[in-house]
Formats: structure tokens, sequence, C-alpha cells
């Protein structure tokens, strides 16, 4: 009950994110509630990639169109920015590569929307200081040798992770564990403890365009050159 | 285009006469008639938009659904095409047509020539999946419905649907793609070859002039279906169904009766094929396929078709023990779709009952079909 609540609450964050009549493709679509939520509320064309057999024929049948697919051999399949946006939740953390992923995300969408549990949060911290033992809690409820997610990490490392990229956070929410929503970037002290679950908004440091000017044509290019 | 239509009450079928329509063919051959036996299932609407046209394979033939007269037995799709099934007659109308070049009704080699009373037999100019299709879309025409709401087929008949999506995606919305590919392989090649070589080098067989004496090529063209049965299962639907249990006796003969029930099966199936199926037709519609072959094409004719085409939709279907389409067959398709940003759904369907589950009890199958048909007839509908 609790981890639908979370993902109810995750998918109507993710909504404000979105503006109208953009296309989606979201990663791990599962049987398509997101995606008829963005469908509904913003007018959204959709597509998705579910890695679950039964999950993706729900969607099928449910009229999305939906790829049964794993995300980590699939996106290559897709154009630089076919999307608006492209989403993932709660599942980086999830992926073998995630840095690969993330870069993928920002390639196939003109924006990306990425959602992820905090493993920095007190509670974690906490456990892992007095029991020595890898925590299990609400949101990451699995013991340390069949968890799916191989990839633990929190916003800070997120953080920096983005900025070695050049990846521009363009909003990010941060949930506490009582579902108190609250600005990232605004709250700079404590976020790395409190934040439950993080939701981020992303895109490419747009770069201003140089001009090369000839005597004949002008030339514009949208990335750095060196020398 | 006029369209002459008559009922053949022996065969349960409408026939459509396409006179002096000189219909050229890829080969660059032409046909001045032809023929095509078809049946319907449902109503059309009064908007025409409830039509959906069902391809078959290599061996099917216009009996959908319903009984088939040739065989005394019901349709071959009748557990997927009916009132309430999940191709809803009582909702769509569905249209069937034997392919040009087989041997139900339609113009192929066991037909009399055109003014003549001899029949075609090797004559026969070679026909492709292209060609086919070109005679389904007069067909289409002349039922005067614009639009199809949907092609839908598995092996064969998905190659047609593919071609349909190809040549005509102004005619169409969707399609569905069952246990198809791009191209047919190397191997698929083979077995149709083994297959051809069985009924050609059948004495009887006589350059394709059996029927003048009113003999069949029983022999080589049972073993031609023998051999393509084998490649339609899977090693562990086989092992399933049959293991190594003997076939009435209780102990091996030492010989070469058909001392095991997988043997016995395959006799059966060859045998009950003759009995149904013109030698002819076989070794035309195995090359149709072996020629059916879009792999550097297709995206290109998607991309830079000359007619509108964004609108399809397509949904892919393939199954895990299917070895003779194999699902990466498909997924080149759905990738390519993706990478122009079609709207394609895909699924892999886990099964052991090899090439032939699209023809069997697989519910999931029946879900994605019901469902991707049912929600976008409500969007065309809105």
């Amino acid at each position: 009950m609790n981890k639908i609540n979370s993902i109810r609450k995750d998918w109507s964050l993710i909504e404000t994110l979105i503006a109208e009549d953009r296309k989606i493709l979201d990663i791990g679509c599962g049987d398509g509630g997101l995606m008829e939520q963005l469908e509904n509320n913003r007018n959204a064309i959709t597509h998705g990639i579910e890695l679950n057999r039964d999950l993706a024929a729900n969607a099928i049948a449910r009229g999305f169109n939906v790829v049964h697919g794993n995300a980590e051999l699939d996106l290559s399949q897709y154009s630089n920015n076919s999307f608006d946006y492209v989403i993932l939740s709660q599942t980086l953390q999830a992926m073998m590569k995630p840095k690969d992923i993330l870069s993928e995300l920002l390639r196939i969408g003109s924006k990306a929307i990425v959602s992820f549990p905090n493993f920095g949060h007190w509670k974690i911290r906490l456990q892992l200081l007095i029991s020595g033992k890898m925590p299990v809690t609400e949101s990451l409820p699995y013991t340390w040798y069949d968890t799916p997610n191989i990839h633990f990490f929190t916003i800070k490392d997120f953080l920096n992770l983005c900025n070695e990229m050049n990846i521009v956070i363009e909003k990010s929410i941060g949930l506490t564990s009582k579902g108190k929503q609250f600005d990232i970037s605004e709250s700079v002290t404590g976020v790395n403890f409190f934040t439950h679950e993080a939701i981020f908004l992303l895109s490419y440091k747009n770069f201003e365009p140089i001009k090369i000017i000839s005597s004949k044509k002008v030339f514009a290019k949208n990335s750095v050159i060196a020398n | 285009m006029k369209t002459k239509f008559t009922t053949d009450t022996k065969l349960e079928s409408e026939i459509a006469y396409f006179e002096n329509i000189n219909l050229k063919l890829e080969s660059a051959d032409i046909i001045d008639s032809f023929k095509l036996a078809f049946k319907t299932f449902g109503k059309l609407n009064a908007d025409k938009t409830n039509a959906i046209l069902v391809c078959h394979a290599l061996t099917g033939d216009q009996y959908v659904a319903g009984n088939n007269p040739i065989t005394g037995r019901e349709g071959w799709w009748s557990r997927m095409v009916g009132p309430n099934k999940p191709i809803d007659t009582n909702k769509f109308f569905v249209i069937c047509s034997n392919v040009l070049g087989g041997c139900a009704g339609s113009t192929g080699p066991k037909e009399l020539q055109n003014g003549s009373d001899v029949a075609y037999g090797g004559n026969f100019p070679s026909v492709t999946i292209k060609d086919m299709v070109k005679a389904q879309s007069l067909l289409i025409e002349s039922l005067n419905i614009e639009k199809l709401f949907s092609v839908i087929g598995g092996s064969m008949g998905a190659m047609q649907a593919l071609q349909w999506a190809i040549d005509f995606p102004d005619k169409i919305l969707n399609i569905i793609h069952i246990a198809g590919a791009l191209k047919h392989s190397a191997q698929n090649i083979a077995f149709h070859e083994v297959g051809r070589q069985a009924i050609m080098s059948d004495p009887i067989w006589r350059n394709g002039k059996y029927f003048e004496n009113n003999e069949v090529p029983e022999r080589g063209l049972s073993v031609a279906r023998m051999i393509a049965h084998i490649t339609y299962l899977s090693e562990n639907a086989m092992h399933r169904k049959f293991g190594r249990k003997l076939q009435s006796r209780d102990i091996i003969s030492f010989g070469f009766d058909a001392d095991f029930q997988v043997e016995s099966y395959l006799r059966y199936q060859g045998k009950s094929f003759v009995e149904r199926f013109d030698a002819n037709s076989y070794l035309y519609l195995t090359r149709a396929m072996d020629y059916f072959d879009h792999d550097e094409t297709f995206r290109k004719n998607i991309e830079f078709s000359h007619n509108q085409n964004n609108h399809l939709k397509y949904l892919i279907v393939s199954f895990t023990s299917d070895w003779l389409f194999p699902t990466i067959e498909s997924k080149m398709i759905v990738n390519q779709l993706n990478s122009l940003s079609r709207e394609v759904s895909f699924l892999e369907i886990d099964t052991d009952k090899g090439h032939d589950s699209f023809l069997l009890e697989e519910p999931q199958l029946d879900d994605v079909i019901k469902g991707f048909l049912t929600n976008n007839f409500a969007k065309i509908d809105e």
C-alpha cells in the first residue's frame, strides 16, 4: 500500500513538471498508469518501454504504445531528440550503467525526468550506523542479496554526477518520509538528510550559439569549439 | 474498375472476378484476368470504418472462421475470429481472401489459364507478397471500402500486413504483425528448398503437369509438409507432446515402420495435407515467401513513402520458442519504427509452442489483439 501511494505521489509530481501536448517516453511504464494519467491530464502523446512481459501485455491491451524490452539494451534505437520528455521513475538505482542511461535519456529527450529514493536519508544512515547491516526500509524493502537496486546513491552523489555530465537541473522536488514536499535547491542545508525521495527535471546545458563570421556566410554552431 | 461477384456454393465462398485488368506482377509478367475467393464475417458499418483484412499464412485459405468445406473442419483461426472472439465480428467486418497463387478458389497454378481448358501448372507466373497485396487491394477497392481499420496476419500473413503498410499506408489505419520478419532468412529459404525438392523429385510431379493424368505428387508434397511442420514446432513442444513414446506398440520393431508417435504424427500431417493442398501452389507460395526482403528497404520505404504513413499504428508480436521467425527478427522491425518515432507496440509471448503459437491457445495473444483493436477503434470513433 505504501509503495503504491508513493508511486502515485511520484506520478502527480511528475505531472506538474510536464507541459501540455508533449511527446513522452516512459521507461519502465508498467501497465501504462502514468501514460494514462499524462494522456488524460496533459494531452500527451505517450510511448513506453516495459521489461516485465505481463505488465507490457497489459499496457498494450489497454491501448498504449508499449514496447516489451530492456531499457539498458533498447534505448539506442530511438533517434536523438525524438521526445520532449523521457521519464525514468524510481529505476535509476536498478540500472547496470546508470551514467550511460542518464546520457541516453538526454539524447532521446529534450528533457529528462528522473526520480529515485535517496540513500542519504537519515533513517538509512542511522540503520547502517547502529546495526552495521545494510539498511532495509519502506522505500528500499529488499535485503542486500535479492535487491534489484544495485546502485545506491544519495542526492549529493546525483548532483555531482549531473555536474560532471554538464546536466542542468531545471527543477528538483524533494519529499520527506511523511510526504512533505519541498524544493531541493532552496533548502540546501540538511537536504541530503531529510529527502526521502527526489524528483529531478533535467536538460543539457544550453550553449550560446557561436557565430563564425566569414566574408560570405554566417555559420552557427550549437556547441563549444576548442581553439 | 468493374468487378463481377459470384458465389461458389461448393467452395462456400464469394468469388471476385477482375477481368481484363492486366495485373502487372513484380516479375513483369502480366495476368490479364484473375479471380479471388474470399469470405466475409460480420457487418460493414454505415461509415465503413470497421473493416479488417485478415491475411492467411502459407497453407491457409479464406476460411478464417466458420466451416471450411474443403477440410470439413472449423476455419483456421476460428478461435480468434468470430462473435465475441478477440477479433470480434459483432463489431468488425472481417474479410479474408485466398492469396493470388493459392489453391482454394483464387487464381493460381491449379486454375485454368485464361481462355483455355488447361490449368496453369508450371506456366503460372511467379507471384510475390507484393503481388498478393496488390490483388487484395483491388478486392478491397471493389468492395467500396476506402480504408481498412486493420490488416492482421501471422507468418506469411504478417509479410502481407507489412507490405500493406509499405504499399498502401493511406488505405489502412494499423497492422497487427505476428511471428513475421523483414525478410525470409537463409535458414527459412533452405527449409523451403528441401520441401520443393521433395515435390519436384516425385516422378508424378512431371514439371508441374501432374493434373493432366489426374494424379497428385502425394509423396513429394507430404514430405514437404512433414519437413515444414517440424519447423513450426519447437523441441520442447515436441518433447512434451510425444517424447519417445511408441505408437500402437509396446516394443520397437527394429524396422522402419512408424514406431514413434512423432513419426506417426508427421506422416498423418503429410497425408492430410495432400488432400487439401496443391503441390504447384506450394512451390509458388514458398517461393513468394523466399523472395520477401525488406531488410534494407523497410526503413527507407516508411521514412520516404510518398503516401502518408505517419498515422499508422503497429502491433508486433513474437514468440519465445519460434525459431523460424525468431524474436530478433520482430525486434528489427520495432527498432526501425522506433527510430522513426512511429507508434509501435511490441510483445514477445512466452510459450514453448514454436512458430505455430499464433494459431494456438495463447491467452496473452488474445488479450493484446483484442485490446489493441478495441482501444484503437474507440479512438477513431470519438
